[in-house]
């Protein structure tokens, strides 16, 4: 073990890339055991494409990030791993799909990693990114189509893309730039109103519009989770911008507002909370059915599990008996299949990953950095925790995806953007300290 | 800028540590109750590995087996309704979708193989070995051809209905028709809410006005308490007034000086509703219940699927015996008074077996994968309802009703039927709840039968009374 701490940073993470893909190889022989089919070439393809792709993004950053986090792209190879077995394990067919996603999102991690490896770079483009984000949301908003009532997505030439995932980033970018400017003077209030230090309108402004509009979208897109995500990262940043818990406490005030409306606008909103409270009322229900079928093989996978593709998953008619297993509902197949042990762990890697990002953003040595790093870890974080919350019902069921995990094309290669944008950040601290 | 950050992952560390928490919740604390709550539709399919024994009928008629199939990667047996709506209601569904009901349910133990006999054991191994564990056979008594022909003459009926027919001897459930049925195989999504409630086992579900085939049971109590005898005089009269209120005979007919006997083959309301003041609610309520009246009727079958026959006040509610009711309108089926069809068959089946009252049993064996008898069901008898002498009275009472009253259109040739006709209003105008009961041969009666047929617009003679010729037709093979 202290042989492996000494060893430089990258080959450190070359063998802890190769961990993650014994474990990959592993848990694709145990579903093809378990499920006593021919074997077949479709997961050996996937596994090879998926080392593949690994090994090449390792390549790239020993040639442009040499001195970045070692842990980060080691952290995201076993839970992109353990996504992929289990959406092997669902259908093959899928884990071709998430096996292409994956190779892209790598290629998009290794071309982030190389154009913005001075991170200051991005800093001059916060303003487009900004502009980017709301574009993004716009269009979905206008030509989007709607999937179970939330209107998330849009079809360019036959894909089904999420821009959602791409317009948190850009405006995690934007905000880090935007706050790093206009940190003191929100920080310092202009005046005071009942002993409450209020800022100068003109710079919280946009930080109000930003609200406003991530309250529009709230509505316009009838979904709770993303609006909640992107809420929480911007509150997040201004709270380490200014230290100021007043404007994390009046954005909660509002969002709670801005929930409330939606309760009454949005019948969908009113039916996850009766399933959040009551689960049990009505289990064949539009409430409840996908949260009690949740529970059950949540509960169902004991503490150790039952195996890679061992668990109950299919129905009789060959589909998964919670619908959107692969997606929305990823972690209770995982929590079925590997148990309380691994379940566990794949929060805990979570919490490696928030670790590292939060590391990262604390070495940072200028404010965007530390800003973004921050923002970009909330993101993470936070995403695994309100979509993994409403699955076990901690909290209403959102349907956001688990980063690196959930099947999913934009979700794949939007977090693995993110990955490499942490690296980024890691290299110039890491290189300036020497 | 580093102390907020350490206070954000801080956050993150509270979040993340609360859905270990929550998943710890449920897959350790939870996980017992869960897994035992019927709704888990895991289950059912858990239990598709096992392959579930057979239904059949009392003549080889497969109603239910279980054919090899795949699901998620293992082996399984799916279940397959071979004779679909035939007798649905009876032998339920064993299904992912809706989970278990009928003989699917209450039969289940035996039909899986998990009896803590033998048969315990030697799957135990079976399962050890990693063998197939078989779940044993049951054979039912009941007819299919007979079942056939009242699913088809209460379909022609038009309205709902049911069929119970009963070996009075044993209590063997000959025939159990419950219309309008369902397809168990891919019927079930659509029955769940489809109108006239397919899914209800009418003949122990269906609660109905029994009307005038209630006048077996007050001539009963009367008969045994020597408040009357079979020759006592009665005067004539088109109505008497009772509780305020005037009670009449049917169409207001006066039939004149008459004795018992003639009232009950003729169905004289006034004359039995003077009995039953006569009787008193107290002794009519004991014989009722001797009957099996006011509690859920003991057979295998869900106890949740047999509802109790009684007196029910407007909101539904049951009422406990003794409730202070109108005991001349209780005499001739009225009052509230509310019965099952598998009720009313045991009322004719108690006359028929010489007061005594049987126990349904729908089984006749159970046999093992090897083709062993392991159960073959003894018959049991709840109580007595009437002396031996009484029923004998009411036996010749009940064969002149088919002779020369009411219920002649239930006469089988070479078959000496015996029964009592009722036609109960249901509050609608113009439509009633037809009925027949009675048993065959009168002699050494083989069958007792209640047919229902809901909402009609005939009488319990003209509509029911031929259903029953006809299944007892097919039953005796004459």
């Amino acid at each position: 073990m202290n042989a492996l701490l000494r060893l430089p940073a990258r080959n450190r993470e070359l063998a802890l890339i190769a961990l993650a893909l014994l474990i990959t190889t592993a848990g694709f022989a145990a579903v093809q055991i378990a499920r006593a089919e021919a074997l077949s070439w479709s997961p050996l393809i996937a596994a090879a494409l998926f080392a593949a792709a690994y090994l090449a993004a390792h390549v790239a950053l020993r040639l442009y990030l040499p001195d970045a986090d070692p842990y980060v792209l080691p952290i995201t190879a076993v839970l992109a791993a353990i996504g992929l077995i289990e959406i092997h394990r669902i259908a093959p067919d899928l884990a071709r799909d998430q096996g292409l996603w994956i190779a892209l999102g790598l290629a998009l991690f290794t071309a982030v990693a190389i154009a913005f490896r001075d991170i200051r770079r991005l800093e001059s483009l916060r303003y487009t990114c900004g502009a980017l984000a709301v574009a993004l949301l716009l269009v979905t908003i206008i030509v989007g189509t709607e999937v179970n009532g939330a209107r998330l997505w849009i079809r360019v030439a036959g894909l089904q893309i999420q821009p959602g995932e791409f317009a948190k980033i850009l405006l995690v970018v934007f905000l880090a730039g935007y706050l790093r400017e206009r940190r003191e003077v929100l920080a310092a209030p202009a005046r005071r109103v009942l002993g409450i230090g209020i800022p100068a309108l003109r710079h919280a402004l946009p930080l109000l519009i930003l609200a406003g509009a991530a309250l529009v979208l709230l509505v316009a897109m009838n979904d709770l989770g993303s609006s909640l995500l992107l809420f929480v990262i911007a509150l997040a940043m201004i709270y380490v911008a200014t230290g100021r818990l007043l404007y994390v406490g009046a954005g909660l005030g509002l969002f709670a507002l801005g929930g409330l409306a939606a309760l009454q606008i949005a019948p969908q909103v009113q039916t996850r909370i009766d399933g959040w409270l009551d689960p049990w009322s009505d289990e064949q229900g539009a409430c409840c059915y996908q949260i009690a079928q949740s529970i059950y093989t949540i509960a169902d996978g004991g503490v150790t599990g039952a195996g890679f593709g061992r668990g109950l998953i299919l129905n009789d008619a060959g589909g998964t008996i919670i619908p959107y297993a692969q997606t929305d509902f990823i972690f209770s197949v995982i929590a079925n299949e590997m148990g309380l042990a691994g379940a566990a762990a794949v929060i805990l890697l979570y919490l490696l990953l928030a670790w590292r990002g939060f590391r990262i953003a604390t070495q940072a040595d200028d404010g965007f950095s530390k800003l973004l790093a921050s923002g970009l870890a909330v993101a993470v974080a936070f995403q695994a925790f309100v979509i993994v919350g409403g699955v076990v019902r901690l909290l209403p069921l959102t349907g956001l995806t688990l980063p690196f995990v959930s099947y999913g094309g934009s979700s794949v290669t939007a977090n693995f953007a993110i990955a490499a944008l942490l690296l980024c950040i890691s290299q110039r601290a890491n290189r300036e300290r020497g | 800028m580093n102390a907020r950050i350490s206070h954000l992952f801080g956050a993150v560390v509270v979040a993340l540590v609360a859905l270990i928490a929550m998943t710890t919740y449920w897959q350790v604390w939870a996980r017992g109750s869960l897994e035992a709550r019927q709704s888990n539709v895991r289950l059912v399919y858990r239990d598709l590995e096992i392959d579930r024994g057979a239904i059949l009928t009392a003549d080889g008629v497969v109603l239910a087996d279980s054919v090899p199939g795949r699901l998620d990667g293992r082996d399984v047996f799916l279940r397959r309704y071979p004779e679909k709506g035939l007798a649905a209601q009876l032998v339920g569904y064993s299904s992912l979708l809706a989970g278990r009901a009928g003989l699917e349910r209450s039969l289940d133990p035996e039909l899986t193989g998990s009896t803590s006999d033998l048969a315990g054991v030697r799957n135990a191994f079976d399962r050890m070995r990693g063998d197939t564990v078989r779940g044993d056979d049951v054979v039912l008594r009941l007819v299919a051809a007979a079942q056939q022909t009242a699913m088809d003459r209460l379909r022609e009926a038009g309205s709902a209905g049911s069929v119970v027919v009963l070996d009075p001897s044993n209590g063997g459930v000959l025939v159990m028709a419950s219309t309008p049925t369902f397809d168990p195989n891919d019927g079930l999504a659509e029955a769940l809410d489809a109108p006239g409630s397919p899914l209800l086992n009418r003949a122990t579900q269906g609660l109905y006005p029994p009307g005038s085939t209630f006048k077996v049971v007050t001539a009963a109590s009367a008969l045994d308490n020597g408040v009357v005898e079979v020759s006592t005089e009665f005067p004539g009269g088109d109505c008497i007034e009772t509780g305020g209120q005037e009670l009449c005979n049917f169409n207001g007919e006066d039939p004149g000086e008459h004795d018992f006997g003639y009232a009950l083959v003729h169905s004289v309301n006034t004359t039995m509703a003077t009995v039953g003041i006569e009787l008193g609610e107290e002794r009519l309520e004991a014989t009722m219940a001797d009957f099996g009246f006011f509690r859920r009727i003991p057979w295998d079958y869900p106890a949740d699927q047999n509802l109790a026959s009684g007196i029910y006040n407007r909101r539904g509610n049951q009422v406990p015996p003794d409730a202070n009711v109108d005991e001349a309108r209780l005499a001739i089926g009225q009052e509230r008074l509310l019965s099952t069809p598998l009720q009313m068959a045991l009322v004719a089946a108690a006359v028929a077996n010489g007061g005594q009252v049987v126990q349904p049993q729908a089984v006749q064996e159970v046999r093992a994968p090897d083709g062993s008898v392991t159960r073959r069901p003894q018959a049991v008898f709840l109580g007595r309802a009437m002396t031996t002498e009484t029923a004998g009275e009411l036996r010749l009472l009940m064969q002149q009703v088919v002779d020369e009253g009411t219920g002649a259109a239930a006469d089988v040739e070479g078959l000496d039927v015996a029964g009592k006709t009722g036609t109960a209003e249901t509050g609608e105008e113009g439509l009633n709840d037809a009925w027949f009961i009675g048993f065959a041969p009168a002699s050494a009666p083989r069958y007792a039968i209640a047919v229902l047929v809901e909402r009609t617009g005939g009488t319990g003679g003209d509509v029911a009374a031929p259903i029953a010729a006809d299944v007892l037709r097919a039953l005796s093979g004459s």
